[in-house]
């Protein structure tokens, strides 16, 4: 394992968060109800955060088996703001002898606002593949 | 309204859940899945899985699934418009599948503040096992409470 991989995410529209919070069960009005986010001081909804780590998951069991994948950390450091297409990014920064390695991983906007930073750890099978 | 410091440590009722398959093919189409062995019951198999896999963020919604998912956040005064997720970790023991029964076991590990109050921060960490006992996952997750009044 090694190098770098991109997943282009959304748009994330009213519908996705929509469908996302009734498929993770995150039924916060704040991500629903402009009225609610208006009511918070904000100008519109904003994604789940954990939309977007789950665009980074699909990132990772596109990349490896997902078997594979030790822990997967990241810190949310900027909210999403709806109709935003995100880029996700993952890239082995270390591997280790016993054959483990560290990714990674940001997403970011189209206006390079970074919007969540993190880490993966993947254990690479015992013989390592030739990519 | 702080949280009280006093509401660390406190377990939080376990929740246990039976993993349905197409709630997991729900859960990948809401994500914009297209690997079928998150999708068909098929191409999962043949990847070597018992049925479709729980991907690696879907173990967080489970929580979620009691009533009132967010009541021991509002039951200790936060206003839920306040609330941000500030960090979310994984530790992965074993790849859970549909037809799983799940049990998480959340409890509040830590309560701190930072900016003299304006900040607050609840560590939250969920331990998920099969019915069986067998580890499956530890979550972590860092909520963010902004006081308003405070940061003014």
């Amino acid at each position: 394992m090694s190098g770098r991989r991109v997943l282009e995410a959304g748009p994330i529209t009213r519908t996705t968060l929509a469908l996302f919070a009734r498929a993770s069960g995150d039924h916060n009005p704040i991500h629903l109800d402009p009225a609610v986010a208006r009511s918070a001081g904000l100008d519109d909804v904003f994604a789940h955060g954990m939309l977007s780590m789950a665009y980074l998951g699909r990132l990772l069991t596109g990349w490896v088996p997902q078997e594979r994948i030790r822990s997967f950390r990241v810190r949310f450091a900027a909210i999403t703001p709806v109709h935003a297409r995100p880029t996700c990014t993952g890239e082995v920064v270390h591997v280790t002898a016993e054959g483990v390695a560290t990714v990674r991983l940001t997403v970011a906007l189209a206006d390079g606002t970074v919007t969540l930073t993190g880490e993966a750890v993947i254990e690479l099978p015992a013989t390592p593949p030739h990519d | 309204m702080p949280i009280p410091c006093s509401a660390a440590g406190t377990e939080l009722p376990p929740v246990t859940v039976d993993v349905e398959r197409g709630r997991l093919r729900f859960f990948a189409e809401a994500v914009g899945e297209t690997d079928p062995v998150y999708l068909d019951l098929a191409a999962a198999r043949a990847a070597g899985h018992p049925d479709l896999p729980v991907p690696p963020t879907f173990l967080f919604g489970l929580e979620l699934e009691r009533p009132d998912p967010f009541g021991y956040l509002t039951g200790l005064g936060v206003d839920l418009r306040h609330v941000l997720h500030g960090e979310q970790a994984f530790t992965y023991h074993s790849v859970a599948h549909a037809g799983d029964r799940l049990v998480l076991r959340p409890r509040i590990a830590e309560i701190y503040s930072k900016k003299g109050g304006a900040l607050q921060f609840l560590v939250k960490k969920t331990a998920v096992t099969r019915a069986d006992g067998s580890p499956v996952a530890d979550l972590t997750s860092v909520i963010v409470v902004r006081d308003p009044a405070s940061a003014r």
